[in-house]
Formats: structure tokens, sequence, C-alpha cells
């Protein structure tokens, strides 16, 4: 309660006007975006849930693309559509494939494998109802009167984001650049590492197999010198 | 040279080629025998000049305090009247004799150059003794001489005899010296001083507040050193040492310390009637018990171990009869004569390859073997009787007139009834004298039975030694009995003609008694063989007499007792040999009253320690290691776990937050 | 629209990726719930930027800018752990995450079990190459 008060305060000393509006609406007076962001945030919340507890790895993937496309479905519904459309961008479109990519090359199983879950799974579980429960609870408890004002001018359409980006944060963004640069080499030299690995292991053995063949070979005289 | 700088020379040389001899034993061998025998020889030489310039006279006395050291002052005292002048001479002598007789002795000995640095420091420490004019700095020398007594005894540490008595030898007078320290402090206190000369004087004014209190905790420090009842026990195990050490520590010197202490201290004890009276009773209870037991013994050692309790309660009944000149003369005689029977036996020992009477009374013409020996342990043996002219005679004579002179109350401070109690026990015990001294030469020189070994002759250096010693035990009592007074107190020491009379008619009976009794029996001698000799008789003497000490109790069953029928002790004490072989159980008493409750006590404690506070320290271990062993089993190496406790304790501690911020 | 909406559902998906990180055993599926948790807080950082650049003048899109970088980084986040992924998984034969035991307390059954199909696909790549 006095979470929420402090929070009502920090608002009421921004503006006046949003709280009076705040207090115009009541709390149980849906609009129609709030209807249909309910709703997709339901559809949301149920592709996440299943995502997580699907024993079909392949079906995670794709029920995550149904959770995060719900996600950019939000945004627009908030007005961030340049956020949303680099929400399907990103995460729709390459981040799910890296993560199939990631499945195939690590052998997945095709169809229901009966250990995608580990033995950690209630604890799991109760963790994360207990985190829910709290983050809720004080969630709620916090911003149950705030209002957002979705009128007016889109806060997130993509003149604005694109004005606040390249005018308040400029040097972030390009030490953004570095970092992504950083990431593209070190998943380089990790993949490389490990083929470099491979590579130097693999004459060894072939090797040690023509020795053995050839002591094969010596013992009874049969034709693998041929078939080398 | 003044006199002061000699007697401050003459116990520092010693210590000195103590020192010397210890650093240079290992890497300079050759050093080691002029470093033993060089500075006692010329400690011996500055002792009798300061002897001579002393002459008697006034007490020579010097003093410097090197620090303050609060309430009672230490000082670096010299008191050299003519009882530590003389006294110092014959410390000298012995040390020298037995340096001298050492190095033929241990001749072969690996340890020789720690044992010659630790005689010499017993040396310097003994002198030290005598010429300190301080309480502290003689207490110096009388512990540094405990521990070199406890080295020295432990020798041949390879036998446990010898382990065993050093232990108990070094426990028993630590026991007397405790009380003697507090004593010392207490007698501090009172006189304001640790000098001997300011106490001597308090004494004479009155100043003293507890005279017997002090009296009697310094007597039990005297009763440790000079091994009288009930604290002697440990000289007759003492034996188990080298026969030199036995020579100078247990004859001549250290226990002539505990004497020596009385007769500085004299006045003190005379301030309390009571001291004196335990004095006396002290004195006649150890001479008449250590004779007994020393005419039941079988090791030859054993038997002058006693004898020399005997005559030091000899010297403590002349203290308690009040006479200091008595006492002070008969330990001059019998410092002498008693070095010379310890060295003239370790020559026997070493003949005979054994050390046991009742086997030295299985061989023919050990006399012949070694009549040097032969003939210097007979005048010694006739000193001890004390049969005049010989000087033990003199000294004894003294001490029977002192207790006479005290039992007929003309003796100012000592009690009537000490001074006969004294005279009593004198008389008795120089009958048995006589008779443990008979015994002991019939025994070891008139033997009947196979040739003795023949091991060729001794080392010059022992026979020498026993030589010089043989003058003064012959000469000294006659010569100087003249002298003396004049150095001492003044007391006549000159023989009276019925104590006289009295003293050699009873050692002469006890003399021709014990003859009959071996005459008796020594035709039993033939018919059971006894005899067990040293392994390696070509050896020299140390280790002869090591092998003989270690096969003593195997072959006897006892360190002390031969099952010899034909021993003429045997039948003169008739059932009482029994009790005095063994000492007349005061081992077992002491082993009944302090071992076993200790021991006892000890097993005690580990009881407790083990089983109760174990308990509680393993009861409090065991949680911790529940405790340990559930938080290892969280140790699963599985991440997810790992992360799911820690999310689970932010999800609690958030919510405390939320909780707390709210103030719900 | 009333805050709560978003807020809420941003903690329901931040908790569901929670349950999945700490539930799931293959270690892709571990990413993908760390996914639905950045975009949860994602959802977070855009309502309340709506919510405050409405309510107050000078506010810098901060929220929209940081939703952008965080999209970026977890671009660049589940490349990396894609290739880390790949990398266990070569090495060990296996990417499910409660197999690697390496940091348990003394060396219980898993050590062999670990070792045995590690040197199983090494001896396949070898045979491969050859």
């Amino acid at each position: 309660m006095t979470l929420a008060a402090t929070v009502g305060n920090l608002a009421a000393h921004t503006t006046t006007t949003t709280t009076t509006a705040a207090e115009s609406q009541g709390f149980l007076s849906p609009t129609g975006v709030e209807i249909a962001f309910l709703l997709v945030g339901l559809v949301t919340f149920g592709a996440a849930v299943v995502t997580v507890t699907t024993r079909q790895l392949v079906h995670a993937a794709l029920w995550l693309v149904v959770a995060l496309g719900g996600l950019a479905v939000e945004y627009l519904l908030l007005t961030a559509e340049f956020i949303a459309w680099v929400q399907v961008l990103i995460y729709v479109g390459s981040v799910v494939v890296l993560l199939l990519f990631g499945l195939m090359l690590t052998k997945a199983p095709i169809g229901r494998s009966p250990d995608a879950d580990s033995g950690n799974r209630w604890a799991a579980l109760t963790v994360a109802g207990a985190a829910a429960a709290a983050l809720v609870w004080v969630v709620v408890d916090a911003f149950r009167t705030t209002w957002i004002d979705l009128d007016g001018p889109a806060a997130g359409s993509t003149e604005a984001t694109g004005a606040s980006l390249f005018q308040n944060w400029v040097l972030p963004f390009e030490a953004l650049s570095v970092l992504l640069l950083a990431a593209l080499v070190g998943a380089i030299v990790l993949s490389r590492k490990a083929k470099a690995d491979a590579a130097r292991t693999a004459p060894t053995a072939g090797a040690e197999r023509d020795t053995r063949a050839a002591l094969a070979e010596r013992d009874t005289r049969s034709d693998a010198e041929g078939a080398r | 040279m003044t006199t002061t700088t000699l007697a401050v020379l003459v116990p520092l040389l010693p210590f000195l080629g103590a020192a010397a001899g210890l650093l240079l034993g290992r890497t300079a061998p050759g050093f080691v025998r002029p470093l033993a025998v060089l500075p006692t020889l010329a400690s011996l030489v500055l002792a009798a000049l300061v002897a001579a310039r002393q002459g008697g006279g006034r007490a020579v006395d010097a003093a410097t305090e090197l620090t303050p050291t609060g309430s009672v002052p230490i000082e670096l005292a010299l008191h050299i009247d003519g009882f530590a002048a003389l006294v110092a001479v014959l410390v000298g002598v012995v040390a020298t004799c037995v340096q001298i007789y050492s190095t033929g002795y241990l001749r072969d000995d690996p340890r020789y150059p720690s044992y010659a640095a630790l005689v010499s420091l017993f040396t310097s420490a003994m002198l030290l003794v005598v010429y300190s004019g301080d309480l502290m700095v003689l207490l110096v020398g009388w512990e540094i001489m405990g521990i070199c007594s406890y080295f020295l005894v432990g020798h041949y540490w390879e036998t446990p005899e010898a382990r065993a008595a050093s232990l108990k030898a070094f426990l028993v007078t630590k026991l007397g010296d405790v009380p003697f320290l507090i004593g010392l402090f207490a007698l501090a206190t009172d006189a304001g001083s640790f000098r001997i000369t300011k106490v001597l004087g308090a004494v004479a004014s009155g100043a003293l507040d507890h005279p017997t209190l002090i009296a009697l905790l310094l007597l039990a420090g005297v009763a440790g050193k000079s091994a009288q009842f009930p604290l002697h026990t440990w000289l007759p195990d003492a034996m188990a040492g080298p026969t030199p050490v036995s020579a100078l520590i247990h004859a001549a010197t250290m226990v002539a310390a505990g004497v020596y202490f009385i007769a500085r201290l004299l006045p003190l004890f005379e301030a309390s009637q009571a001291a004196m009276a335990v004095l006396a009773v002290m004195a006649a209870v150890t001479m008449v018990g250590s004779a007994l037991a020393a005419l039941a013994q079988d090791d030859i050692k054993r038997v002058l171990a006693y004898s020399t309790i005997g005559q030091l309660g000899y010297m403590t009944g002349a203290l308690a009869a009040g006479d200091r000149g008595a006492a002070v003369f008969h330990l001059l005689t019998h410092g002498a004569f008693k070095a010379l029977l310890f060295l003239a036996a370790g020559v026997i020992i070493h003949a005979a390859g054994t050390n046991s009477l009742a086997a030295m009374s299985r061989m023919r013409n050990l006399r012949d073997r070694v009549p040097d020996a032969y003939w210097t342990m007979t005048v010694a043996l006739l000193a001890l009787a004390a049969i005049p002219p010989f000087s033990g005679f003199f000294s004894k004579e003294s001490v029977l007139g002192a207790a006479e002179h005290a039992a007929t109350g003309h003796t100012e401070h000592a009690p009537g009834a000490a001074g006969w109690t004294v005279l009593v026990a004198g008389l008795l015990t120089a009958v048995l004298t006589a008779a443990y001294a008979m015994r002991l030469w019939l025994l070891a020189f008139r033997g009947r039975g196979a040739e003795a070994p023949d091991h060729g002759r001794q080392p010059v250096a022992m026979n020498a030694a026993l030589w010089v010693l043989a003058i003064p035990s012959l000469a000294l009592g006659g010569l100087a009995f003249r002298l003396l007074p004049d150095w001492f107190d003044g007391g006549d020491l000159a023989p009276t003609l019925t104590t006289s009379v009295l003293g050699t008619g009873v050692a002469l009976v006890g003399g021709i008694v014990t003859y009959a009794a071996w005459r008796h029996t020594t035709a039993l001698a033939a018919r059971v063989p006894l005899g067990a000799v040293a392994a390696h008789p070509e050896g020299d003497a140390a280790l002869v007499e090591a092998e003989a000490i270690a096969s003593h109790k195997p072959a006897y069953g006892d360190v002390a007792y031969a099952p010899d029928p034909s021993d003429p002790g045997r039948l003169l004490l008739g059932p009482l040999h029994r009790h005095a072989a063994v000492g007349f159980h005061l081992d077992a008493v002491y082993t009944a009253l302090f071992v076993r409750p200790v021991r006892a006590g000890a097993s005690l404690v580990r009881f407790l320690d083990r089983e109760v506070v174990d308990t509680y320290v393993r009861g409090a271990g065991t949680l911790p290691r529940w405790l340990g062993a559930a938080v290892r089993r969280a140790q699963t190496g599985n991440v997810q776990t790992y992360v799911s406790a820690l999310l689970a304790g932010t999800v609690v501690l958030a919510v405390a937050v939320v909780l707390v911020a709210t103030g719900a | 629209m009333h805050l709560a909406y978003p807020a809420v559902l941003s903690a329901l998906l931040f908790c569901t990726g929670l349950y999945g990180v700490l539930a799931r055993r293959n270690a892709i599926l571990v990413l993908m719930s760390v996914e639905l948790m950045l975009n949860a807080v994602n959802l977070n950082l855009v309502a309340f930027d709506v919510w405050l650049s409405k309510a107050a003048e000078e506010t810098l899109h901060s929220g929209q800018a940081l939703t952008l970088f965080t999209i970026a980084i977890a671009a660049a986040e589940i490349g990396i752990g894609l290739a880390i992924v790949l990398a266990v998984y070569r090495n060990r034969g296996t990417s499910d995450i409660d197999k690697l035991r390496d940091t348990a307390e003394g060396h219980e059954p898993d050590g062999p079990d670990t070792d045995a199909p590690a040197t199983g696909p090494a001896a396949e790549k070898a045979e491969a190459t050859a």
C-alpha cells in the first residue's frame, strides 16, 4: 500500500493531469485496447507455458515463435511499433531460426522425448510459483490505479524512436555494435576451435587404424593394401 | 693475586674446562683428557693456596652485586672460613683423583668427553657451593649438582637400571629441594638478606621469627641431598652409574653438600630445639638402618652406598650434638676413604667381571690380581671401621665425643636427649660398620673356588689415584686432629678415653663376630655354585661394570640381593636379612604411598580425558559433521539446483524486503 | 490502459521463463526460456516507457532504447550460447545440463557416464574424418 502510495506520489509529482485521468478511470472499466491486450496476453502466456512444458523440442521452438509474436502484438498495442517490428525481425526471424539450427546440430530427437524435463521440475515449479506470486502481488499492489494514456502521438513510432536513438543514445548504440562484433568473433572462435580439435584428433586416429590394418595385413596377407 | 681472585678462579676453572670439553669433545678428541684433568688439578692447587692464605684465621668475605633484583638483594659473594677452605681442598683432591682415574676407567668409552665435562661441571658446582657466601648463589651450585648427578648416574643409559636410577635420584633430591627453596625464601625474608654472614648475624640477634619452620624446611633439602632418612633411597640405586661418579658424587662431595650446608648455618638450626631433635632422630635412624642394610647387600657398590648413608648419619649426628667441627672433620676423612673405597671397588669389579659379592666369594686369589686395590681397600676399610690409627678412627671418635659431650649436658644448644640418641646409635652403628666392612673384605678377597680370571694389570692412572687417596685415609686423622680446631670453631677434636675404648671395642667385636660367622658359613660356599660375570672381560672397566650391573638382576633376581647361603651377613642378621636387603621395604612403602596414587590419579585423569571430555568434544563435532554431510549432499554439480536455491533465496529476500518496506 | 496489465503479463512471462530455465534438461530449451525472460523484461521496459513518455516531459525514450539494446544483446547472447552448447555437445556428446556435473562434490557415478559418451562421438568423428 505504501508502495502504491509512493508510485502515486511519483506520478503526482510528474503531472497532475494523468493522476486525475487515472482516477477518472475505474479499476474495472476495460477499454477496447485493454480487452485486446488481455486476450493477446493470454495467448502469449499460454504459448510461453507450452514452450517450457512441451516434450517435443521442435514444438517448443515453434511455440516460442507464437509467444514472441504475441509479444510483438502487445508492443503494437502499446503503440511501440518500431520495437514490435524489430521484435518480429530479430526474434522470430533470426533467434528462433538459430535455436532450430542448434536443435538440429545437437541431434535433438524429433517427436516426444520423455526426459525433456529434469528432476528439478518440482523445485523449479515452486520457485517460479513463489516468484510469480510475489511479483504479481507487488506489481498489482503498486500499479493497480496507474493509467497509461495511449491517446495522442504514438510513443514508439519509428520517428520518435529514431530521433531518440540517434540524438541521445548514439554512443551506447555504437558501443553495442562493438559488442555485436565481439559476439560474432567469439562465436566463430568457439566453433572453429572445436573444429580444429576434431581435425587434430582425426589424423592420429586414422594413423592408428592404418598401423593396425598394416599389422593385420602382414599377418593374414589379405588384400587390405588394395582396399587402402 | 689476592686471595679473593684465587678463590673466584677455583670454581671458575673447572667450569671453563667443562665448557671447553663440551665444545671440543667431538672436534678435538685429543684435548679432552687434558681439558678434564688440568683445570681440576689447577683448581686443587688454587684451593690449597687459598686454604694456606686463609690459614684458619678470619673469614675472607667479598661480595659484588651484579644488578638490583628486587626486595632481597642477590650478590655474588664469597665467604671463606676454615670449613670452606678445607672442604674445597677435599673436593679438589677427590675430583682430581676421580678425573685421573676416569681416564683409565672409561678408556674406550665413546661418551667420555661429555662424561668428563659433566664431572668438571659438577666439581665447579660443588666448589661454588663451598665458597659461596650468598644462599641464592649456593642454590645455583646445589641445583647444578642435581642435574649433573642425573646425567652422570644415567651414563649407562642403555641399561634400564641406570635410567630408572637417574630419574629417581633427580626426583627424590628435587622433592627435598622444593621445601629447601621455600625455606631459603622464608629465611631471606626474615633475615632481610641472602648473605650467610648477615643471616648468621640475624640469628645471633634473634631477629628470626620462625626458626623452627625455616630449619625444618631447610632440613628437607639437606635430607634429600645428603641422603638422610627418609629421602635416602636414591643413593643405593644411584650405584647404577659409573664407579668414579659414585666416588665423586655419592661419597665425597654432593652428599657432603647437605652436611656442609648445615655446618655453615648451624646457629640457625641451634636456634630451634625441635630442629635439633629432628636432626638427631634422623641421624640415628639413618645410621642404624643403613648399616643393617649394608650388611645384607650383595652388590659391592651398594654396600658402600649404604655405608655412605651411615657415615653421613654420623655427620648429621655430630651436627645434632652441636659440634660442626666434628662433623666437618668426619666429612673430610670420610671423603678421602670413601672415594678410595669406591675407586678400589671399581678396580675389583673390573678384575672380577662382576659386582656381586656372592660371585667374588667364589673366586680364589682375587687379591693377587689387584694388589694395589687390595692394600688400599684394606686401609680404607680399616678407616671405615674406625680402627686406630686410621683416619676414620679420629673423626668418628670426635663425633662420638661430641655426642657424649651433648649427652652429659656440656653443650649449650644441643638437647641432652639428642646427644644420647646419637651416642647410642653411633655405638650400635660402629659394631655394624665393622661387621659389614669385615664382610666386604672377607667376601671380596678371601674367596674360595675357581681361580679369578686374569685380565692383566689395571691402568696406571687408576692405581695411582688409589695410592694418592690412601695417604689421607691412613694419616689424615692422626695428623689433623690437633691442627683442625684452629681452622674450625676451636672445639677439641682429640679422642676421649671413654668413647675411644668403647668405639674401638665394639668395632673389634663386630669384626670378630663377622669373621667367626664367615668361618662358619664359608664351607657352604662350595656347595652352592653362583656367579655371573661380564660378557666382555677384556673391555675397559666401564663396559665391564655396565654389563655387570645389567646382568645382576637376571642372574640373582634383584639388584641388591643374592640367594647366597654362605653369606655371613645372612647368619648375623637372621630373619632381618630379607628386609635389610631391600632397604627395609622403604621403596615399597613409597610405591604404595606415592607412586600408586599418582598412577591411579593419572589413569583416572586419562579416563576422564578419553571417555568424558572427549565424549563432549566428539559430541560437539558430530553436529557440524552431520551438517557438513548434509551440505555436501547439496553439492550435486547440477547447475539448475544451484540456481533454484539461489532464486528461492532471492524471492524470500525480496518478499521480506517488501514486507519490511510496507511495514506489514 | 491500466499499467497493471502489461506489468502482470511481464511478471508471468518472466516466471514462466524462470521455470523453464530451472526445469528444462536440454540446454537449447534453457536458452529458449532465457529468451522468454528477456522478452518479459522488454515488455516491462516498453510499457513503462510508454507510460512515462506521456506522464513526464523529458524521458529520452530510455525504455524503448534499452529494449532495442536488449534485443541486440539477446541476439548476441543466443549466438554465443549456441556456440557454447555446440562445443559442449561435441566434447561431451550431450547437451543435457544435469549431466554436466564436473563441479560435484567427490566423484559420483556420473563420472564414467560422462566419460563413456565422450569417447563415443570422438571415435565416430575419427572414423568420419578417416
